[in-house]
């Protein structure tokens, strides 16, 4: 069975514990349609870049899956009826990603760098910043 | 003749603004994989308006930039990234 990804946007006002309903839910459908479900983040309440049928902020959830098209297309179903979720996004992948994903790793570093005092981070920031200045003025 | 010496410095010379050809930052055995939710990443890629910016200043490959570009996109249909920053 192919892999895919699937990244759902819920609306701000709803609760985390709701959105958690709502992803179990999802699940539940590939669950029961004879699909697994291999990974699952919470990325909390985020930001949005741009405002989305009025909402600045959105709760967002990965899924790695592992399931036939049918049981996906009906997850997808689902996900465009819900009026909760404002938006999502499947991307089918070759394998199956290991660890947590960029977004968990990027906060996992954030809390270490503050747990740690400014030095360290300050060293690592660096290169990348003057990287990104030597491209810009290029 | 005169048309002949006009359009390049000498030969062999040194050209005054030559600059050392870049290397893809794709490229190479612990270069960064391309993810559509690693902003932070795709940021770098990103002009201050939210455009992408041209492989020929970021020395990106061709062929990653097409995959950049892409998860540059999907990071802003997730409005991880902005479409347009005013």
């Amino acid at each position: 069975m192919p892999y895919y990804e699937n990244v759902f946007i819920a609306r701000q006002d709803v609760s985390a514990a709701q959105v958690d309903g709502l992803a179990d839910g999802f699940a539940e459908i590939v669950t029961g349609g004879g699909g697994k479900v291999h990974r699952r983040e919470y990325w909390g309440l985020k930001t949005l870049s741009y405002r989305i049928k009025k909402n600045r902020k959105g709760h967002y959830v990965l899924f790695n899956i592992e399931a036939a098209p049918d049981v996906l297309h009906e997850m997808e179903r689902q996900m465009r009826l819900n009026e909760d979720v404002l938006r999502h996004l499947t991307i089918r992948t070759d394998d199956l990603p290991e660890g947590p994903s960029a977004v968990m790793q990027g906060r996992g570093e954030r809390e270490r760098a503050h747990r740690d005092g400014d030095d360290r981070s300050g060293r690592s920031e660096r290169p990348s910043r003057g990287k990104k200045d030597d491209g810009g003025r290029k | 003749m005169s048309a002949d010496a006009a359009p390049r410095p000498a030969p062999g010379g040194r050209r005054p603004f030559f600059r050392r050809r870049k290397s893809c930052p794709f490229a190479g055995p612990n270069a960064p994989v391309i993810d559509y939710k690693d902003t932070k990443l795709l940021q770098r890629f990103v002009s201050e308006r939210g455009k992408i910016v041209p492989s020929r200043i970021t020395a990106v490959s061709s062929k990653k930039q097409r995959e950049l570009s892409r998860a540059i996109k999907r990071a802003r249909f997730l409005a991880l990234l902005p479409y347009i920053v005013k």
